[in-house]
């Protein structure tokens, strides 16, 4: 698969085949521009490829018609490096708009976003708003905002990037345990440290190729 | 639950930018006032075209040197042409009569004219008024004849004047709907704008399209309808202040303008304003909230 954006001189992704099973922890490295974003941009059908196809669930994100998308986006779970949180709505608000969105009741969200903020180890911090919160805070949110519809799948672009290394261990284990509930994790990163001790499957991409792929792997 | 929250949605968004939603709604209300009014003068038009097409006749008039001779030899040609279907006399007793009943608030205007002074005539109704021109050019020539009028030109004279006031009403309310749809295309981009975090969210998790744009579109169809209400109001005010004021005598000699008439315009009103509200506010967001 290639994904060429306009003006550029060369691909961002240049004949990229990857195949990711269900349940895997898989992370994407190398510098930045090399295109390990655009995968996540692919995946979410946010961008599409100039050539080849991408292929999530069995099925051709690629050739899926547009009215389509909302729905296939509710079976990926997202988490970005700046957060994204409603800075006007409180940690449980945050995460049962995400609920109410997609048409479920205020009943549901009230049964759901309790027990995965628990999860997420915010329990007792409900009722706060992102800025009464940590960095590492916000995101165990927004984790549990992409979490919260139990997707199949779990992207994280750079989840750790704007974190302390203590904190940002601490979110990687918050999606080591989502891992294990059979949920497949695809995590963008330039973070050597955290690569090195998960010891997970390592992609490393540059200049928009693939220049590694392996299983239980390191940074560099 | 879904319902309620598109609602608060509506309400907070005009509120958000309420100077905006208010310059809506103004030139909303304006433009589809004029519409209305428009649509009215139309319905009016044609009313009266029916109401009075069925009573017109061709007045010939006899000059006042005209010989009884003349005027029987007329009367008995008139009444035998194929193009009339009936031929009514007026003698000059009856014609004063007319003539004093129609200027009773006048009497020095009475006083100064006998009866001697107004001139015979016969009223002509035509099988077919567009024949007019058969009769005129038939009779011009007769002896005793002094003038043929015929009231359809009359008419015409005022319906066109009607209908030029129409045109002009329906061209202001075009005017005016384009300032609208400015208006309402500018306050959805706002809206878009100011909650472009939520939108992004919504997008992320999968909310479908039309959860992301109904808040937005019924924005702009509520505004859409609110105008539409103020400008019934105008036109319900303009009938009561001044049809039924100060231009009664006017419109007791056209015909009046009936109430039905003007409920009839508020579906019509509130249903361009809503459609072109949504519609202005559905490209918006094509242009705006890219999916």
């Amino acid at each position: 698969m290639t994904k060429t954006y306009p003006k550029a001189s060369r691909p961002s992704l240049d004949n990229v085949s990857v195949s990711i099973e269900k349940g895997e922890f898989v992370f994407f490295i190398g510098p930045s521009g090399s295109g390990k974003s655009t995968i996540i941009k692919l995946l979410l059908h946010e961008v599409t490829p100039s050539n080849g196809k991408v292929i999530v669930n069995s099925r051709d994100v690629t050739a899926m018609r547009s009215w389509k998308i909302p729905h296939f986006r509710r079976s990926i779970g997202c988490v970005f490096q700046d957060f994204r949180l409603l800075p006007n709505r409180t940690a449980y608000e945050n995460v049962a708009f995400a609920l109410e969105v997609i048409g479920k009741t205020k009943a549901v969200a009230r049964r759901v976003v309790p027990e995965v903020l628990e999860l997420v180890g915010l329990g007792g911090k409900e009722h706060r708003y992102p800025h009464e919160l940590s960095g590492g805070e916000q995101q165990r949110v927004a984790v549990a905002r992409a979490f919260v519809n139990r997707p199949l799948i779990l992207l994280a672009d750079e989840p750790t990037g704007n974190l302390d290394p203590d904190t940002s261990i601490e979110i990687m284990r918050l999606l080591d345990r989502i891992n294990r509930t059979g949920t497949t994790v695809v995590m963008v990163t330039h973070d050597s440290n955290i690569v090195n001790q998960m010891r997970r499957r390592v992609v490393e991409i540059e200049s928009g190729r693939i220049v590694r792929d392996q299983a239980r792997g390191v940074y560099g | 639950m879904r319902a309620k929250y598109v609602l608060s949605e509506v309400m907070v968004g005009l509120w958000r930018n309420v100077t905006m939603s208010i310059a809506m709604i103004i030139t909303m209300a304006v433009s589809l006032t004029m519409l209305g009014a428009s649509g009215l003068m139309y319905m009016q038009v044609n009313k009266m075209k029916d109401f009075y097409y069925d009573k017109i006749e061709v007045s010939i008039w006899l000059s006042t040197d005209a010989t009884a001779e003349q005027r029987t030899s007329l009367e008995s040609s008139l009444k035998a042409d194929p193009l009339v279907a009936s031929v009514i006399y007026e003698n000059r007793e009856q014609a004063y009569n007319k003539f004093k009943s129609m200027f009773q608030d006048a009497p020095d205007f009475i006083s100064a004219v006998k009866p001697d002074q107004l001139p015979e005539s016969f009223r002509v109704k035509l099988k077919d008024p567009e024949q007019y021109d058969a009769i005129f050019n038939k009779y011009k020539n007769t002896e005793g004849i002094d003038e043929i009028i015929d009231q359809r030109r009359l008419l015409e004279k005022i319906f066109n004047i009607l209908g030029s006031v129409q045109q002009m009403a329906l061209v202001a309310a075009s005017v005016m709907a384009v300032a609208a749809l400015l208006l309402v295309g500018n306050t959805i981009q706002v809206a878009a704008y100011s909650k472009r975090r939520e939108v992004a969210v919504m997008k992320l998790v999968g909310a479908s399209n039309w959860f992301i744009q109904a808040p937005f579109v019924l924005e702009a169809v509520a505004a859409g309808l609110m105008g539409a209400i103020l400008g019934f109001g105008a036109l319900v005010l303009a009938k009561v202040l001044l049809l039924d004021g100060p231009l009664r005598d006017l419109t007791e000699l056209l015909t009046p303008l009936e109430w039905g008439d003007v409920l009839i315009m508020f579906p019509l009103m509130a249903g361009a304003g809503a459609l072109v509200s949504a519609l202005t506010a559905w490209v918006t967001l094509r242009f705006y909230l890219r999916v």
